[in-house]
């Protein structure tokens, strides 16, 4: 199963704990924690479900370039982890 | 009965209540760390709101009901849709209640420009789609932020199904029934910042804040980008002021909750500078409608001040004698006698970005 993990600074907003889902692809990992913890989604994506501008996601430690591909295939035991862009300030 | 002024900063949440002692006292800060972007106290219920911009995590909303918590509710978003470039809310800039007749109902008014409705005390909310839909919002356009927002909701008193709202940059609007239809007043507006024959062009006016007379709620003022106007019938039309000394720019307007004729002005040096004049902070105020001002100075700086007031970081109470405003540089100034004598309260506090007063 793929682990996703939530970077620190989003716990003091919302309960996030690390997550194991099944999922062949990114989207498909996000898409069942948020079914776990439904109010984290607006945390990560926009009303649109894109994935929020100052938001990084790295799986197995390499960064999503392209924020807008979410069917990128994950490994079964991946390691995804959601943090805060310096971009944000 | 005692009066609570709260504050939302680019740090948090900060409540001042009068001390025994005469002095304004904040309690511990709420949000501590996160950018505050509006607030309401629903008097009709006690319940609180409070709207946040989490930079990286987006819009969030709270509720605080009566000798409650806080508690993250839904904050109004846009339906999904395939289109590339669907909005998604930046940021909610205003939130209103509706009247007493509809105890349930909220408004908010985004950034993107687009007006949000709850009738259940905020747990859901939906776009009104009968102002997202109007032709003319393809002409409106950001003024200080990339994108159009609502930044001011007057419910009539009278009547809560009647509403006007004005946009930056899109306007003067006005419903009838309760947000289901809309129609684009502002006529008498004019616009400096476009080719001059599209000055009075209603659709692409920049009302800063506009502010509603609560017992003749058929008048209204707004700070315009342009200057100061007038509107003696809901909105429908608008007389200019005559040009206001030291400015008649800025963006911070009150309105006198029972004199149709007194309001008060935040004047800052047009265009992009936007200090007060001659580093000398005063409040302008006119008792006859608009024909002479009085520039309050009792108390605040004179000398060296460079702050700026936001459009929502100026107040009123009830009564029209307490008014209470903060600045971008975190100073804190109130009023207990209509503006005549001010109050430095705080020096110290994160910039400001609204200002709000309510009884216990």
């Amino acid at each position: 199963m793929a682990l996703v993990r939530f970077t620190e600074n989003l716990q003091r907003h919302i309960h996030c704990p690390d997550c194991r889902v099944t999922a062949a692809t990114l989207g498909e990992a996000l898409n069942n924690v948020f079914e776990q913890h439904p109010r984290l989604r607006s945390y990560i994506l926009d009303d649109q479900g894109r994935l929020r501008k100052h938001i990084a996601i790295f799986v197995d430690g390499r960064m999503l370039k392209d924020k807008t591909k979410h069917d990128i295939p994950v490994a079964k035991n991946a390691t995804i982890d959601v943090i805060q862009a310096l971009s944000g300030g | 009965m005692p009066l609570t002024i709260t504050l939302g900063t680019r740090k948090g949440l900060f409540q001042f209540r009068k001390a025994s002692n005469g002095q304004w006292q904040s309690h511990a800060p709420e949000f501590m760390a996160e950018p505050v972007t509006a607030t309401l106290h629903d008097t009709r219920s006690e319940t609180r709101y409070c709207a946040l911009n989490l930079g990286h995590f987006g819009v969030k909303l709270h509720r605080a009901k009566p000798g409650q918590p806080w508690q993250e509710i839904n904050a109004p978003a846009f339906p999904k849709s395939d289109a590339p470039d669907a909005p998604s809310v930046e940021q909610i800039w205003t939130l209103a209640a509706s009247g007493k007749d509809q105890p349930g109902t909220l408004w908010a008014g985004t950034i993107p420009g687009a007006l949000f409705k709850s009738d259940d005390h905020g747990d859901t909310w939906h776009l009104v789609e009968s102002l997202w839909q109007q032709p003319e919002r393809e002409q409106w356009f950001g003024g200080g932020y990339d994108q159009p927002g609502i930044h001011s909701i007057c419910v009539d008193p009278r009547n809560s199904q009647r509403l006007v709202i004005a946009v930056s940059c899109g306007g003067v609007w006005e419903s009838i029934d309760n947000g289901a239809s809309w129609t684009l007043q502002g006529h008498g507006m004019r616009a400096a910042y476009t080719p001059p024959d599209q000055s009075d062009n209603r659709a692409i006016q920049d009302p800063h804040r506009m502010a509603q007379c609560h017992t003749s709620p058929d008048t209204l003022w707004v700070q315009h980008h342009n200057g100061i106007f007038l509107s003696r019938d809901g909105g429908h039309n608008w007389h200019e002021i005559a040009p206001v000394e030291p400015s008649s720019f800025g963006f911070a307007v009150v309105a006198h909750p029972h004199d149709s004729n007194t309001a008060w002005f935040i004047p800052a040096i047009k265009d992009e500078c936007r200090v007060p004049a001659n580093g000398e902070l005063l409040v302008n105020l006119t008792r006859d409608g608009g024909k002479t001002f009085t520039a309050l100075r009792n108390g605040l700086p004179q000398s060296h001040c460079y702050d700026l007031i936001y459009r929502h970081a100026f107040a009123v109470d009830d009564s029209g004698e307490c008014l209470a405003f903060a600045s971008t540089t975190g100073n804190f100034f109130v009023s207990e006698d209509g503006g005549k004598h001010w109050q430095w309260v705080s020096q110290t506090l994160p910039p400001v970005y609204t200002t709000e007063i309510s009884h216990d």
